[in-house]
């Protein structure tokens, strides 16, 4: 065996002296993006181990070559260190181009003042933070940063809400996916698992553009990890406990990334909660049960890739049971009792009335640098949503849902981002999308919205410009088209007297009239121009300054064109209007920051001037065989909203941090000069953080909150008459809460397990002084309390 | 060594519970198309009726097209007659299919869930329920009703839907949701 190995490198070493060795390599090396040369970059020549350099116009020489490989390794400062082969039978010269955008390979350092564009004005939310709400709901997430609030349906539906606004004026952009779940919906949370994310971003200013027209609240992106190009394998398993709801949550993720460059994770989590508490009853019926899984899988080189990604979320929701009501005299009776009218024992149960939303959403995304052009992505996503509602319904309709929704959505989009010149970097892009809604029958109800099919096409560009080296200037524009047909049933009398529709939407009739019901096919068409303009310019002393101008249009949704029927958890009819227009919103936002760990601010003012805001009112009363009814009725108006959001930390000793927000805002219905309904109220959050590092990193915090009580909301209070006591009753619809201040404890510990793995401890109370409170932009305010007090244990698990 | 294994198997163990948990979550999903759905619980029309052998009175209230539309009409075909004892019966109808869906059938089959309830502002009526559900408690279907003295004043008949039961026979001590309320304006002579 030996001899023959002997031969066979004596046999090819004297191939190789046979060769001839006077040929030359010319190199040149330059910048990928812009085809600039690149000068004093280092090769180095693997075949004869030597070190080069190339000269001012990045080109170097290799004299005396023979004939086979040649490795060479190129590196240079704040450049992808990059190596090439070459086989050599010839003078050869050849460009060798570089990568210096290092950050965009590897994984994303956490930082919260990293932007996701340079003139935007934006916070974020990073995996840690995140991970402390691991049985909640982005919403809570969301809470306690300024400016944003919440939308509320009891404990579990918490909506987001970006100064003011919320479902269809927010965008949601989960794994670059805009979510469509029914959004338009004040009862319709977003079907997102807070634990398949890693890092949330809220846009507060108008750099929204690349994923939507009309994100005139702003835009929350829920962003996945970058993946480090190296082998290895990483799993966590978070376990979390809780005392009130007697329920928690596990998560479990698997992550196993390669050198190169593939990557893959699963994730699954399952949280079950039953009956919460307030401080001084079980809120009957009020627990969850939900289901997470995802999955991704993708490739990340520096010029090639693709992700794809897939996840479920299956939530089942409890609504209160005391929360079902049938006329107006119930709602007086709930408005009026100090306690919810039904109250059980606990019990993990979820009950009529309930939710049970199934969310599918799928994406596939590839993208290709091209020298001295950009990056192009093309990406492909689809989601289903199938909504259910079941209420307390009779005889054979008990177990049947009153609202069935499938939603289907589909889109094909595409980003250029151009970065081969030096100072200007472009975005264009197109997107194509198509939406299908099905009102499943058989519910034996009236659908809460109609079948249609929605068709949008939509074109963007975006530019950023450096202006010097403190400063950048954004701009850009986004047109959107977009088309909706549906099919409705409306009651004959109310199409043709009451709404007037035979006069001014004649073309959408069909000649079916079925038990006093005309079969229609409202068609709509629409042409939607927005823009944004952006400045930041950086000051010495970690200070910088953002101002942001933002042109946002949206199309009315659903539920504002088409509602028409009662809401049984309101208790009031709801009517939709074929006529309203778009809304067009005009947003100023400035942003003036001091990023340091010692001392650092941001103060945020904002100003909204919205034309032709449409908001729900009650308009009168109608009386129907269940009785009373408030009606309420869509309508446009001109609003403004303007405030500022105020966020200061400050290190007061070495291990002492302190930290707070304050949230300012006022909501104004210009037309009728009274303020706008469902504003948030002033609120401030205080929070003292002790943490030693040594001592396994152990953290022990203690947060305030308070929130006032809104004095400026429009008095919508009626009075009805009552037949059973025969006279009028005052139904207080309109006034608010008084104001509520509420602590919580958190603290957590690290430890080393196993060999490489670590153990994270933590134990948090929130509502401490288990208070009894009352939240304003919680829909179910009339008939209970918020939680009382709760405890929490989490176990996570790193290995 | 043996730390190594422990380790991998911990990872083997977490991918198969992933992976179990994804297999559960999936479930099929049904689907239709055109198919438009119309108010099937509607109830159309309330009747009560009065009799006292020759002597009927019915009280009716009807709003055929549902909640919104057209309002609904009341119609009381006459007066009652002063210290008289009526045999009630109160019908609810879903006169939009045909033959018209009798819902009163659907609450006496839930009577434990279920209860109506008679105000008057007439001082001298007593109504009294002559019915019972599985549990012993009034169901209000079937009633008497005697009169007083001549006057006028009104009527109201409730359905409450899971109303506390017992309860001291006012609807405000029973809760529950309204599926029902409505006023009829009566006479005595």
């Amino acid at each position: 065996m030996k001899p023959i190995i002997i031969g066979l490198v004596l046999a090819i070493s004297s191939f190789s002296f046979s060769q001839n060795c006077n040929y030359t390599f010319l190199g040149e090396v330059k910048d990928f993006h812009d085809g600039t040369s690149i000068a004093s970059a280092t090769i180095y020549i693997k075949e004869n181990d030597k070190y080069l350099m190339s000269d001012l116009d990045g080109k170097f020489k290799i004299e005396n070559l023979c004939t086979g490989p040649l490795t060479l390794t190129i590196s240079h400062v704040g450049c992808e260190t990059k190596t090439v082969s070459y086989t050599i039978n010839n003078d050869v010269f050849k460009v060798i181009s570089l990568e210096h955008h290092l950050e965009e390979l590897n994984e994303v350092v956490v930082n919260s003042h990293l932007k996701t564009e340079g003139t935007s004005i934006e916070q974020s939310i990073n995996k840690a933070a995140l991970e402390k709400y691991t049985d909640k709901s982005l919403g809570d997430a969301l809470n306690s940063m300024s400016g944003i609030s919440s939308l509320n349906t009891g404990s579990t539906i918490v909506k987001p809400m970006i100064h003011g606004l919320h479902s269809s004026r927010l965008l949601i952009v989960n794994n670059n996916v805009r979510m469509f779940d029914q959004e338009w919906g004040d009862e319709h949370a977003p079907n997102i698992d807070i634990n398949s994310s890693h890092k949330v971003e809220v846009i507060k200013g108008a750099n929204t553009l690349k994923y939507g027209s009309d994100a005139i609240g702003g835009l929350i992106l829920v962003q996945p990890k970058r993946y480090v190009a190296q082998d290895s394998l990483f799993s966590s398993t978070t376990l979390s406990l809780n005392s009130n709801g007697r329920g928690g949550n596990i998560n479990t993720e698997l992550i196993k990334t390669y050198k190169s460059g593939f990557y893959g994770r699963l994730q699954s989590s399952y949280k079950q909660f039953g009956d919460f508490e307030s401080p001084d009853y079980i809120l009957t019926n009020s627990g969850i049960r939900n289901f997470n899984a995802s999955a991704r899988i993708g490739y990340r080189t520096f010029e090639k890739g693709f992700d794809a990604y897939y996840s479920v979320v299956h939530n089942e929701l409890a609504i209160l049971k005391a929360s079902h009501i049938g006329n107006v005299g119930d709602l007086v009776a709930a408005i009026n009792s100090r306690e919810p009218r039904v109250i059980e024992d606990f019990s993990y149960s979820i009950d009529d009335p309930r939710q049970d939303i199934l969310h599918h959403l799928a994406k596939i995304e590839a993208y290709k640098r091209f020298q001295n052009l950009g990056k192009l992505t093309v990406q492909y996503d689809m989601q289903i949503n199938r909504r259910k509602e079941f209420d307390v319904r009779r005889g054979r309709f008990a177990d049947t849902p009153v609202v069935d929704l499938r939603l289907f959505t589909n889109s094909l989009q595409s980003n250029l981002h151009m970065d081969f010149l030096e100072n200007l970097k472009l975005d264009a892009g197109v997107l194509f999308r198509y939406q299908q809604n099905d009102a499943v029958s058989g519910t034996g109800a009236n659908p809460l919205i109609p079948d249609f099919d929605k068709y949008d096409a939509s074109m963007y560009l975006i530019g950023n410009y450096n202006l010097n080296a403190t400063s950048e200037f954004s701009a850009g524009t986004r047109y959107d088209f977009t088309r909706i047909e549906a099919e409705k049933n409306y009651n004959l009398t109310d199409w043709n007297d009451t709404y007037n529709y035979d006069e001014l939407f004649p073309q959408f009739e069909t000649n079916e009239i079925d038990n006093s019901e005309i079969l229609t096919r409202p068609e709509f068409t629409f042409h939607n121009l927005s823009a944004n303009l952006g400045y930041a310019k950086q000051f010495k002393n970690n200070t910088s300054l953002f101002v942001n101008y933002g042109l946002a249009t949206r199309v009315p949704n659903p539920s504002e064109l088409f509602s028409d029927g009662l809401h049984h958890s309101a208790a009031r009819v709801e009517i939709g209007l074929l006529t309203l227009n778009k809304e067009v919103a005009h947003k100023v936002a400035a942003s003036f920051e001091k990023n340091n760990h010692n001392f650092g601010f941001s103060i945020s003012p904002y100003y909204k001037y919205i034309n032709d805001y449409i908001q729900l009112i009650p308009t009168g009363i109608t009386t129907t065989i269940r009785g009373a009814f408030p009606v309420w009725k869509y309508n446009q108006v001109n609003a403004q909203i303007f405030g500022v959001d105020i966020d200061v930390n400050k290190k007061i000793t070495e291990k002492f941090n302190y930290k707070g927000n304050l949230s300012l805002l006022q909501g104004d219905n210009l037309s009728e000069d009274i303020p706008l309904t469902h504003m948030p109220s002033t609120n401030f959050i205080n929070c003292i953080t002790y943490y030693n590092e040594t001592l396994n990193q152990l953290s022990i915090g203690l947060t305030h909150k308070t929130v006032l009580q809104q004095n400026n909301y429009p008095d919508y209070n009626f009075y009805t008459f009552d037949p059973v006591l025969q006279e009028d009753v005052f139904v207080d619809i309109s006034s608010t809460p008084p104001a509520y201040s509420l602590f919580s404890f958190n603290s957590s510990v690290n430890f080393k397990a196993f060999k490489t793995g670590t153990l994270l401890l933590e134990l948090n109370i929130e509502n401490l002084l288990n208070t009894s409170y009352n939240e304003y932009l919680n829909r179910q305010r009339y008939f209970a309390n918020e939680l009382g007090r709760n405890i929490n244990l989490k176990i996570k698990i790193n290995y | 060594m043996k730390n190594i294994k422990s380790k991998h198997s911990i990872k083997l163990l977490a991918l198969l519970f992933v992976s179990s948990l994804a297999f559960v979550g999936c479930s099929s999903d049904d689907d239709d198309h055109d198919d438009h759905d119309h108010e099937e619980e509607l109830i159309t029309t309330v009747r009560y009726t009065l009799t006292n052998g020759t002597d009927v009175v019915t009280l009716e209230f009807q709003d055929l097209d549902g909640e919104g539309g057209a309002d609904g009409t009341y119609d009381v075909s006459g007066p009652l007659t002063a210290n008289t004892t009526y045999v009630g019966e109160i019908q609810l109808l879903n006169e939009t299919e045909n033959p018209a869906d009798n819902i009163t059938l659907e609450v006496e089959d839930e009577g434990d869930e279920h209860e109506f309830f008679y105000t008057t502002s007439i001082s001298d009526i007593t109504i009294s329920k002559d019915d019972l559900d599985v549990d012993g408690n009034p169901v209000g279907i079937e009633t008497t009703l005697v009169t007083g003295d001549a006057g006028t004043g009104s009527l109201t008949v409730e359905l409450i839907h899971e109303p506390t039961k017992p309860n001291d026979g006012t609807s405000a001590s029973a809760g529950g949701s309204t599926d029902v309320e409505v006023t009829f304006s009566i006479e005595v002579q």
